[in-house]
């Protein structure tokens, strides 16, 4: 398929409540690469895979949660258009300037119906994955912790599910290929690709808005991920439930917290996406093995526990 | 080191929690139950607990948007960050909700 239009999820802005141990976290556990900290003391992370100059930056801040998640768009022209077509649907936009996040040209922000504020950028400094572009390795030497490749995607819980639908796939142009409905036809949860992974962003139905649920990290493989388990249990780390498969997107996974309390993913091995193909739909009493699919059975902390 | 017991109002369970180990930690260790167990990390609120009469404990950081300053003056806190200084007799207020209440359970094992 030819990518146009938005890539990829670009990064998130995460608050933290202590900034030392949340390095130790997502540096020396993770395995993010710390390229950058600001005058307001924000830190900069990428994933060794990535070859943009960060995908998370962590704020310290008196609460956890998520400031902002944003996907990085293919051109300038796009990110016009895109804005364009926002103001024209009705959303509110805002045009942050470029250097507000360092090495990130402008970004434009608004917010979507669940209460969740949503970025685009076009442009942010390119420093490589580490192996170079000419007969490269498969691989960069002196990898740390659980040396995750990518910041994946978010999942993001809140109201509005049916607008947020509406928005993601007419205006952005993302599809929909994940849902889980109730008999009446409501949904409880939505799984967009703007690529052909999966998942770029998911939601699930929650009254509270602008509620985060984790931010993803994309493995190699089922054993990476039983031996991020592993240096999970070696650091005394937060464990919310895995190593297990999740029967929406098929992911492999295993979810935990930051010291602050915001949940993580590592995960592997979804499918591989194309437009032309029908979205899954789950039915809400099958939500537990949707969601977990060896428990099989709804899993309260998943469901209740947000920051 | 002493070890502090721990009371749940309401239950009664009791448990001992080390000197300088959390709440919530002392409870999982030691397989107790009574207050639901969230993030661990001070931010998702769901191991809120008050602590009742006079006591000693200090607590690590806690979101705000869990924990006010009201509610911390009261001693209101996060268990997961709550340790102890004396025996303390804890009221949980944490409620783990899934908001998708109705639906079915899914099949058994």
């Amino acid at each position: 398929m030819s990518f146009t239009g938005v890539l990829r999820p670009g990064h998130a802005v995460i608050r933290v409540m202590e900034m030392e141990p949340a390095v130790t976290h997502y540096v020396e556990r993770l395995g993010l690469i710390k390229t950058n900290e600001d005058a307001q003391g924000r830190v900069y992370l990428k994933a060794w895979d990535e070859h943009d100059a960060f995908s998370i930056v962590l704020r310290e801040a008196d609460s956890p949660g998520l400031d902002h998640t944003a996907f990085k768009v293919m051109s300038v022209a796009d990110l016009d258009r895109l804005e364009a077509d926002l103001r024209a649907y009705g959303s509110t936009c805002e045009r942050i300037p470029a250097g507000e996040l360092e090495d990130c040209g402008h970004r434009v922000r608004f917010e979507i119906p669940s209460g969740h504020q949503i970025e685009l950028y076009a442009e942010k400094k390119t420093v490589g994955n580490g192996v170079g572009y000419r007969n490269p390795n498969p691989w960069p030497e002196g990898l740390k912790g659980m040396q995750a490749n990518r910041f994946d995607h978010c999942l993001l819980y809140g109201p509005n599910l049916a607008d947020n639908l509406d928005l993601f796939t007419n205006v952005l142009g993302f599809n929909l290929t994940e849902r889980v409905v109730t008999p009446d036809g409501g949904l409880l949860a939505t799984f967009f690709t703007c690529s052909n992974k999966a998942h770029d962003i998911a939601f699930v139905h929650h009254e509270e808005p602008n509620k985060f649920h984790h931010a993803s990290f994309l493995l190699g493989s089922w054993e990476e991920v039983l031996r991020a388990a592993d240096i999970m249990s070696m650091h005394d780390i937060s464990i919310d439930i895995g190593p297990t498969r999740h029967g929406i997107t098929r992911g492999r996974t295993i979810y935990f917290f930051d010291p602050s309390g915001n949940r993580n993913e590592v995960f592997c091995g979804d499918y591989t996406w194309y437009p032309d193909r029908e979205p899954i739909t789950w039915d809400a009493d099958e939500l537990g093995r949707a969601i977990f699919f060896h428990d099989r059975r709804l899993n309260e902390n998943f469901l209740g526990v947000v920051t | 080191m002493s070890d502090y017991a721990i009371t749940l109002e309401a239950s009664g369970e009791t448990f001992t929690c080390r000197d300088g180990q959390n709440v919530l930690a002392a409870m999982e260790r030691l397989g107790r139950r009574g207050i639901p167990v969230g993030c661990r990390g001070g931010g998702c609120g769901v191991c809120k607990v008050q602590v009742l009469g006079q006591a000693g404990y200090r607590t690590l950081k806690m979101s705000r948007a869990q924990v006010s300053v009201a509610e911390e003056a009261q001693g209101i806190c996060l268990a997961c960050k709550l340790i102890p200084e004396s025996d303390l007799l804890l009221r949980p207020l944490g409620v783990l909700q899934s908001r998708l209440a109705g639906l079915s359970p899914g099949r058994p094992r």
